[in-house]
């Protein structure tokens, strides 16, 4: 540990769409302290190299979800990744995988925000209930079924290290089946067979090729390898209850 | 230019944003509403809230005891009447959200549970872990997609309202990914766009806390209200200024200084009790903790970090289980921002500024005196705050006025006519054309960045926990310079794609706005009440001349025009403002005058 800032070499993939024909590398060199993030090393450049490098970026402490990018190829969030990490051999910062460029390390995700809106991400109340009878009576053991799932922050570092998104943008994606998950498995809602035919959809959990690195870069735990495991059994055990009981199953 | 009409238009798609927005859509379906945020609704800073939302839910709590927590822990600047619908309407916010799945941590017998919080006589902070705002923000979130009514448009940057014959009529913003501009003609907007926090330096606030709808309502004529009470939060992370929420201490953490004593029993905070008994030691209010901080460093107990002197934040003798359970988050912070083990070490931690309890002024029900412009969440100040915020106060701040915003701007716009479009779009375009001169025009040497830290330190000068006559004077007179400066910006980038440096400049020129309304209301307040609290002669609460609210008016060619408005006094009047013994005193004292009504 020292308090002297060391320097060190920063690789940024720049895409300018006005003047660039493809996204070419340019060279930063940034002094950093121990404690300084990729994120803060990229604001340095901002401030005091080069204005015009855009990235997203606001909270600064892992839960707001806008600095998402690759840094030494790895999905990672710029504001909890550290420099002194790199050092000193130095890093490469590109803009997420499997997601369009729209400028520099920003990318498009529209694709994410679409999916999100069709997935019925809110509560459908089991059964209905006036403010004047206070909130559902859930315990913490009902919580814990879902609480976990509940933790995404959206930050799509899952999706990018997801092959099958990379080949099949069609895929709903680890983010988005966990978040399914949590509503299907919060003990106030009544939606889940409504929910389950995404599920058993070409685009649903049967997409996924079981590959768990979206679990392993996820920053919040969320484990969406797991969600996605357990809607595979709930969609095959469905599946198998369509033939036993033809009627008696979906709504 | 592309034109959008639509009836109701929110800036701002945050914790009151959102709420507003259902509240359009639920109360008015036929209504249209544009929700504009410059970030993904779920980026916005309401996410980054951890400790919780007051409401009175206890059988041994009652609504009189938020409400004189409330209007004594604000130094009795607050609005009394508008402190009472808030209390009153608390607790059905929260059940809506539960109703809207937010994960509410709970009692074993399956009811929300709540934990106590600084300033709060009776535990009543609903929560869920230490990611309140993060799981309310979300929920919000997700319910708002259930509403066809309600179209977004993320990442849209707003750089002016439409002002015409009196009201307003829109707004002009820039979509962030072409750099092309677009107009929304509206009938009524509610500015619900967050606070300041980034005016300072060493802040708890995302990089787009920026005062945005401040200075909007503030240029076009709308006062900020109380601008000089800007709060610090006892307890952030050296350097980077990340928060540890008070939670910490509702859990029964301890403040120690360099010889593991608690030092806030020096301050009129004690007894210190083994575990912190509610309105006490570490469960006082923010203003009185952070004030605490500043005297132990002074007489040289803190200890030393690379980011300068701090306490310790112990959170030992709670145990890593209960630790991972309520804390989640601050355990996630210390190991991998700081590589402490809070069950293992004390975590550093100093104050950092964290909230606004000023904005634009707004009336009980969020109205401001623009026509058509509501406002609510941290921009706004409908007054509930007064001088100091209580911890959890804010985040049920959202709900409950966002939902009054939403109800009120419907009603205005289901009554008002559009007005004529031709008249707006020129306007429109005049206001494009100057928003575009930032980038386009040429010549200018000063360095954005500069002046944004140049701005950042003065105010930490000026604006600090203590604050000195002299040293206002000269923060006044450089937000003065860099607000000059800042007419000679040069930006580097010409683009129009995701020209981030665009915005930021014009971020700048919001927060300079905001820097200047703080400043001089602070400089003009001769008294010491709250969060602001003054050392040259002025130490002391003026009832007699300063029981008023500071309203700062933009001037466009200089200092804003200062001026005071009544504050609000139903039932309790200004009394001694104590914690811990001497608290439990007074209050005894004010039952027996009869004045404390129960």
């Amino acid at each position: 540990m020292t308090d002297e800032p060391r320097k060190i070499r920063i690789d940024v993939l720049r895409y300018r769409p006005e003047q660039d024909k493809e996204p070419v590398w340019e060279e930063f060199t940034v002094p950093f302290t121990d404690d300084m993030s990729v994120l803060q090393g990229l604001q340095y450049i901002k401030d005091e190299l080069d204005g015009t490098l855009s990235f997203r970026w606001s909270c600064r402490m892992a839960i707001c979800g806008s600095c998402g990018m690759m840094i030494g190829g790895e999905p990672k969030l710029g504001c909890k990744t550290f420099l002194r990490d790199y050092y000193p051999y130095g890093l490469r910062v590109e803009p997420l995988a499997h997601f369009p460029i729209e400028r520099d390390l920003v990318v498009g995700v529209e694709d994410f925000i679409g999916k999100l809106e069709t997935i019925t991400p809110y509560l459908v109340p089991r059964e209905a209930r006036t403010l004047e009878e206070g909130e559902y009576l859930q315990t913490p053991a009902q919580l814990e079924q879902f609480l976990q799932f509940s933790s995404c922050i959206n930050c799509m570092l899952c999706y990018a290290a997801c092959p099958q998104y990379g080949l099949d943008p069609h895929f709903t994606g680890p983010g988005l089946l966990a978040l399914l998950h949590r509503y299907n498995a919060d003990s106030r809602d009544g939606a889940s067979a409504e929910r389950m035919q995404l599920v058993h959809a070409e685009e649903g959990v049967w997409s996924c090729t079981a590959v768990g690195y979206c679990s392993e870069v996820c920053p919040k735990g969320v484990d969406p390898a797991n969600a996605v495991n357990q809607n595979k059994t709930a969609s095959a055990m469905d599946y198998f209850l369509r033939f036993v009981a033809p009627k008696g199953t979906d709504k | 230019m592309e034109v959008f009409t639509t009836d109701v238009a929110i800036i701002g798609a945050g914790g009151a944003g959102l709420r507003a927005a259902i509240a359009v859509a639920e109360s008015t379906p036929n209504l249209s509403i544009a929700l504009i945020s410059k970030v993904y609704p779920m980026r916005s800073h309401t996410v980054a809230a951890e400790g919780g939302a007051a409401a009175v839910t206890r059988a041994d709590d009652s609504l009189e005891n938020h409400f004189n927590d409330t209007v004594s822990g604000g130094d009795w600047l607050c609005e009394q009447d508008v402190v009472d619908y808030f209390v009153a309407h608390a607790h059905e916010e929260m059940v809506q959200m539960d109703h809207w799945g937010c994960p509410w941590s709970r009692t074993p017998d399956g009811h929300a549970n709540v934990r106590a919080f600084g300033g709060m006589k009776i535990d009543r902070t609903w929560f869920a872990a230490d990611r309140s705002g993060f799981h309310m923000l979300h929920t919000l979130f997700q319910t708002s997609i259930k509403y066809p009514s309600i179209r977004r448009f993320d990442e849209h940057f707003c750089v002016d309202l439409l002002v015409h014959e009196g009201r307003v009529q829109g707004l002009v913003m820039i979509e962030n990914a072409s750099g092309e501009f677009r107009m929304i003609q509206a009938k009524a907007v509610i500015i619900a766009t967050g606070g300041a926090g980034r005016v300072f330096r060493e802040n708890t606030n995302g990089g787009i806390v920026t005062g945005d709808g401040m200075a909007l309502a503030y240029r076009h004529g709308v006062p900020l209200r109380d601008m000089e009470f800007v709060q610090y939060h006892p307890t952030c992370m050296p350097g980077t200024g990340l928060l540890f929420t008070e939670a910490c201490r509702g859990e029964g953490g301890f403040l120690v200084n360099r010889d593991g004593y608690r030092y806030l029993q020096d301050y009129g905070l004690g007894p210190a009790e083994p575990t912190p008994r509610n309105k006490a030691m570490e469960l006082g209010p923010r203003d009185r903790l952070s004030q605490a901080f500043w005297h132990e460093k002074q007489k040289g107990r803190t200890v030393d970090t690379p980011h300068g002197p701090a306490v310790h934040l112990d959170l030992r003798h709670l145990g890593a289980k209960k630790l991972h359970e309520r804390l989640p988050q601050i355990c996630e912070l210390a190991e991998e921002y700081l590589g402490v083990d809070p069950a293992l070490a004390p975590i550093p931690v100093l104050p950092a500024v964290h909230y606004t309890m000023g904005g634009i002024l707004a009336n009980a029900r969020t109205a401001s005196s623009l026509a058509g412009l509501y406002s609510v969440g941290e921009c706004s100040s409908i007054g509930i705050h007064g001088a100091n915020r209580l911890g959890s106060n804010s985040l049920t701040e959202l709900l409950v006025f966002g939902k009054v915003a939403g109800i009120e701007a419907a009603q205005y716009a289901s009554q008002t006519p559009h007005g004529h479009s031709a008249t707006l779009e020129k306007q429109a375009d005049a206001i494009a054309q100057r928003a575009l001169a930032l980038v386009t025009d040429s010549g200018g040497r000063e360095q954005l960045s500069v002046l944004r830290s140049e701005m950042a330190k003065t105010m930490e000068d000026g604006c600090g926990i203590y604050r000195l006559g002299p040293q206002m004077q000269i923060t006044c007179e450089k937000i003065d310079e860099l607000k000059d400066r800042y007419t000679r910006l040069r930006i580097a980038d010409h683009s129009r794609v995701w020209n981030t440096e665009w915005l930021l400049a014009i971020e700048l020129g919001y927060l300079l706005d905001v820097a200047q309304s703080m400043v001089y209301s602070a400089f003009h307040r001769k008294e010491s009440r709250g969060s602001h609290q003054r050392l040259d002669g002025y130490e002391k609460r003026d009832d007699v001349n300063y029981l008023k609210h500071t309203l700062a008016y933009f001037n466009a060619d200089g200092a804003p025009r200062i001026d005071y408005g009544d504050v609000k006094i139903t039932r309790s009047v200004p009394g001694l403002r104590a914690y811990g013994a001497a608290g439990e005193k007074a209050e005894a004292e004010r039952k027996r005058a009869g004045a404390g009504h129960d």
